[in-house]
Parts: C-alpha cells; sequence; structure tokens
C-alpha cells in the first residue's frame, strides 16, 4: 500500500460515488454537478499517472462542457417538466443492463495489461515531443496527425454554422416574408 | 526540501507533509494578499473619490480587513427557505477550490513553486476558467432571480472571454516554445529589453489584450456584470452573508493575483528583476537569491493588481450587450491577428532586426512610463484660491476676485 495506491483509492471512489450521483439524483443541475466531480475525479487521475497536459485538457474541455450544460440545464429546464427527473422501472432495468455489459466489457479489457504502475514519470515524454510528434516533425517516417486533426476541426467548424444557420433560418425568412 | 522532510518523516509522510506545508504557505498567501488588496482598494478608491478611505483601525486602517473579517464570521449563516441548500452552502468554497488551484503551479522564484509541472500555463488556464462554476452554481441554487440573472451573465461573459485570452497566452507561447512558467521566466533573465512583452509589436499588443481579458475573468469593473449593484442588486450575492460570502471575495482576490502572475510570466520577466543579470540565486545562493526573486515577482503582481484597482474605480461599468461586443467582435478578431503575426515574426524577421525592434519597444514604454511619472509630479496638486483645476480651470467661483 504505497501513497499512490493510497490517492488512487480516494480518487477512484470519488469518481464512482459521483458518477453514481449523476445516475441518481433527481435534480438536473445537481446531476450536472456530480458529473463535473465525474470528469474532476478523471482528470485527477491523469494527474495522478503524470499526464498532466492530458488532465489540463481534461479540465478545460470537459470541465468547461460541463459548464454549457449546467446553463443549457438551467435556461431550458428550469421551468417545465424536466426541472426533475424520474426513473421508470423498465429504464432501470434497460439502462442497469448495459451498464453490467459495458463494466464486464471494460473489466475483461483492462486484466490482460500487467501491471498498471502509476507515476512513471521517468520514462514519459514532455509536452514538446508529443506536439512535434503530433505535427510529424519528430522523427522521420511518423504519421503526421495535423492533417487528420485539420480536418476534424474544420468538419466541427462546419456543424456549428450550419447550427447557427438553422436557428437563424426562421426569423430570417419571416423577414423576407414582410418585405 | 523533499530531502530534509525524508530525514524526519518515513516514506510515504514525507510527501504528505510537503504537501501539506506548500498548501497551507499558498493559503497563508492568498489570505494575506487579500487583506491588504482589500485594505488597497478601499484607500485607492477613497483617494480616487477624493475622501480618505479606512484611517481608524491600526495605522493608516491598515488592519480594517481584520475588523471586516472578525464582523463577517461573527454574522448569521443564512440559506433562503427556497434555495438548494446543498448547492447554496458548496458555491463558495468550489469558486475558491479553482482559484486556490491556479496557485499550485504558479512558481514563486526559482524552484520556489508547489508543483513544477511542464504545462504550468494550460493548467492555470483549465483551473481559472472552473471558477465561474462556483458563480453560476450560488446564482442559481440563490432561488433568486438576480442571482440567476448575475450567474448566467457571469457564464456567458466568462465562456466568451476564456477565447481571447488563452489566445493572448498562445502569442507568448509562440515565442518561447514551452508551456512551463520556470521556462518562461529563465528565458527572459537579463535586461529588461529580453522581457516577452516587448520582444516584437505583437506581444506587446497582446500583453495588453490578455490584461483587459483577465482583469473580465476576474468579473472586475468595467467588466462586473455578474455584481453590478446598480441593476441586479448584487448579482449572484444577493443572498450571501457573512463567512460565505467573504469567500467568494477570497476566490475573486486570489484570481487576481493568479491572472497578474501568469501575465508577469508571460510577459514581464517572472522573477527577474529587468537589471540585475542572470539568475539570483546562482550569484546569490539559495536563500538570498529567493528571497531578491520572490520580492521582484511579489512587486511585479502588486504593480498589476493595483492597476485593475486603479481602473475599477476609474471606468464606468459596461452593458451586458457593450461587455460581449467587446470581447467578440473586438478582442477575438485582435487575438487572432496577434497570434497570426507573432506566428509570422518568428518565421520571417531576422534576429538583428528583431533584438533592434525589442529595444525600441523597450526604450519607447520605459520613456513613456518615466514621461508620466515626471509630468504628475510637475502638475500642481492643488489650485490657488479663486480658481478651479483640469479642465474647469479659467471658469469663475464664488470665491474669484472680480
Amino acid at each position: 500500500m504505497t501513497l499512490s495506491h493510497a490517492l488512487f483509492a480516494i480518487l477512484a471512489s470519488v469518481t464512482a460515488i459521483s458518477a453514481l450521483g449523476v445516475v441518481l439524483s433527481g435534480s438536473i443541475v445537481r446531476a450536472a454537478v456530480w458529473l463535473l466531480f465525474t470528469l474532476l475525479g478523471v482528470s485527477m487521475l491523469y494527474f495522478l499517472l503524470g499526464a498532466e497536459f492530458l488532465g489540463a485538457a481534461q479540465l478545460i474541455v470537459y470541465v468547461g462542457g460541463t459548464l454549457v450544460l449546467v446553463i443549457f440545464g438551467i435556461m431550458l429546464t428550469a421551468q417545465g417538466p424536466f426541472s426533475s427527473l424520474k426513473t421508470r422501472p423498465m429504464e432501470w432495468v434497460v439502462g442497469g443492463a448495459l451498464g453490467a455489459v459495458l463494466f464486464a466489457l471494460l473489466v475483461n479489457a483492462v486484466r490482460p495489461i500487467p501491471d498498471l504502475q502509476p507515476g512513471g514519470a521517468g520514462t514519459l515524454p514532455g509536452t514538446g515531443p508529443l506536439g512535434m510528434g503530433f505535427l510529424g516533425i519528430a522523427n522521420n517516417g511518423a504519421v503526421a496527425y495535423l492533417l487528420p486533426f485539420e480536418i476534424v476541426s474544420v468538419h466541427l467548424l462546419v456543424v456549428l454554422i450550419g447550427a447557427a444557420y438553422l436557428a437563424r433560418a426562421k426569423r430570417h425568412q419571416r423577414t423576407e416574408g414582410e418585405a | 526540501m523533499p530531502e530534509f522532510w525524508s530525514q524526519i518523516l518515513p516514506h510515504p509522510w514525507h510527501l504528505v507533509a510537503i504537501g501539506l506545508i506548500a498548501a497551507g504557505l499558498l493559503f497563508g498567501f492568498i489570505g494575506i494578499s487579500t487583506f491588504f488588496a482589500i485594505w488597497a482598494e478601499r484607500k485607492v478608491s477613497g483617494r480616487i473619490q477624493d475622501r480618505l478611505g479606512p484611517t481608524r483601525v491600526g495605522p493608516y486602517g491598515l488592519l480594517q480587513s481584520l475588523a471586516d473579517g472578525i464582523k463577517l464570521i461573527s454574522k448569521e449563516d443564512f440559506a433562503p427557505t427556497d434555495a438548494d441548500r446543498f448547492l447554496f452552502r458548496f458555491a463558495p468554497y468550489l469558486a475558491f477550490c479553482a482559484s486556490f488551484c491556479g496557485f499550485l503551479a504558479l512558481p514563486f522564484g526559482a524552484g520556489l513553486v508547489a508543483v513544477e509541472l511542464d504545462v504550468a500555463a494550460f493548467f492555470m488556464l483549465a483551473v481559472l476558467s472552473s471558477e465561474v462554476f462556483g458563480i453560476i452554481l450560488a446564482g442559481w441554487a440563490s432561488a433568486s432571480k438576480w442571482s440567476l440573472f448575475g450567474g448566467l451573465r457571469e457564464a456567458a461573459q466568462v465562456v466568451s472571454y476564456e477565447v481571447p485570452r488563452a489566445m493572448c497566452v498562445v502569442v507568448p507561447v509562440c515565442v518561447a516554445g514551452t508551456l512551463s512558467l520556470s521556462e518562461f521566466a529563465r528565458q527572459q533573465q537579463g535586461g529588461f529589453w529580453n522581457w516577452f512583452v516587448f520582444h516584437d509589436p505583437f506581444t506587446f499588443a497582446a500583453f495588453f489584450v490578455f490584461f483587459i481579458t483577465a482583469t473580465a475573468s476576474c468579473k472586475r469593473a468595467p467588466f462586473d456584470l455578474a455584481e453590478a449593484e446598480s441593476e441586479l442588486v448584487a448579482g449572484f450575492l444577493v443572498e450571501y452573508s457573512g463567512i460565505r460570502w467573504s469567500y467568494f471575495f477570497l476566490a475573486e482576490y486570489g484570481s487576481m493575483f493568479a491572472v497578474s502572475g501568469l501575465a508577469v510570466y508571460l510577459f514581464l520577466g517572472g522573477w527577474h528583476s529587468g537589471v540585475l543579470p542572470g539568475e539570483p540565486t546562482d550569484w546569490l545562493g539559495f536563500w538570498a537569491g529567493s528571497f531578491l526573486n520572490l520580492g521582484v515577482f511579489l512587486a511585479k503582481c502588486w504593480m498589476l493588481v493595483l492597476v485593475m484597482i486603479w481602473l475599477r474605480w476609474s471606468l464606468p461599468r459596461l452593458r451586458i450587450d457593450q461587455v460581449m461586443t467587446t470581447c467578440l467582435r473586438y478582442l477575438l478578431p485582435i487575438s487572432c491577428v496577434l497570434l497570426i503575426g507573432v506566428s509570422l515574426w518568428q518565421l520571417l524577421v531576422p534576429r538583428s532586426i528583431g533584438f533592434v525592434v525589442s529595444c525600441a519597444l523597450a526604450v519607447a514604454s520605459v520613456a513613456f512610463t518615466f514621461g508620466v511619472i515626471v509630468s504628475l509630479f510637475r502638475l500642481p496638486t492643488s489650485s490657488p484660491r479663486g480658481s478651479l483645476p483640469g479642465v474647469w480651470a479659467g471658469r469663475s467661483t464664488p470665491l474669484t476676485p472680480r
């Protein structure tokens, strides 16, 4: 029982308990807060493993994303029927079965990996080599992931512009009709 | 430091002891900085509004924050009936934790850092932007429409200002080629013309854009739309009282110091004084050098915090649409241009021209600052009897001899 094991036990149980909180809490804002703690716990696990960049990225992307979720939770459901969630028994059964199957799958996938040791900071590459490898500059023959990455970003941009256009379309037509 | 503790305590416990000491020191630093920053805020606002500010408690009113603190602790810890009790009580701690975690990666000198992270700048950005969670939860959990408006405004503002702020952080990162704040400081040692703010015109502009967005992300006036007492009573703070209310202010002043520290590392030379050559810990020894580094770093941080205070009491509050327009239509395109500009500068401009430009920028800035200070001392501080100062000069008063 080393310090890393103890910290892992604490973090993992906090993450798991808050994940349960997401599922079990009735209020949508509270569920989002529990989700925030789950994602924070995961980022802490990354920090514990020495993957600082990944941990910080988890914080800025997912935790920031949860913020938007909270805002939507407040703005869209504060008055409506969704402000408190009621789960029917059938949904419990289906969701529970799916969760159990996924858990079994993950356990099966993780078991063959020998001896996961946290905190092996000496062998990890820093952010500089990682970024250079990402650009395909670091070592010759490496695959450059920059082009696929950029294509994905442009795709996201297209989706954003499309969403904005769809959201505007109705008002736009009405003003045309009046004119 | 770890070696010293490993002699006293067995293996895992010396790490725990170091962690506890670092956390305690950081908490103490935030507390003491807030103590004096609130005093400075009240004193500066008093002087700007032609008042005296606090004078009664201690010399120059220095212990005013202590008296305020005692008052806040002894107040009733109150929660509205309709509030979500758990989130209402929890939100102040969440806001403070985010602000506190920002300090974990902030170096105070060579080696004086709680956690030496390779990605410290990125980590600080990520953590400091989660402070808004405490605000929006406080706004929602208070079950008051003023609070909810304040929280939602704050969320919109922070989500928008995060983008130009992050892009302005990338500008000096392009110059330095690292995300580690200690490495930033190491690259800017020596004369002040080596500071990244003077590196090229783009980093010079990026410093000011970063400072504006950082002020906005600390929800300081003129961007304090979340509080906006003239329209929202006190925004997300409406239902809070006593010690929980003060935790929000601990978080606010903490993040002021954190973003000032980040600005000091990214643009203003970190712990290097800009006058002394080399690394002070190398030629002064660890303790004396670290003491000097700490003093220089804190002085720079305090300068930026005082500018924030000065801005707060000089500028009127923006409207919410003006806040969003400032960010999305001006600061965001400007920061995009700065990012592209600094990349092209790094690729195309030869080193000799870059050195000349940075020296010219540094000399011009120092001359400008010096000129402003000299002009302040040359202006008459009071006008003769019967005449008015400034733009009112020449108008008659009841005391003007006819």
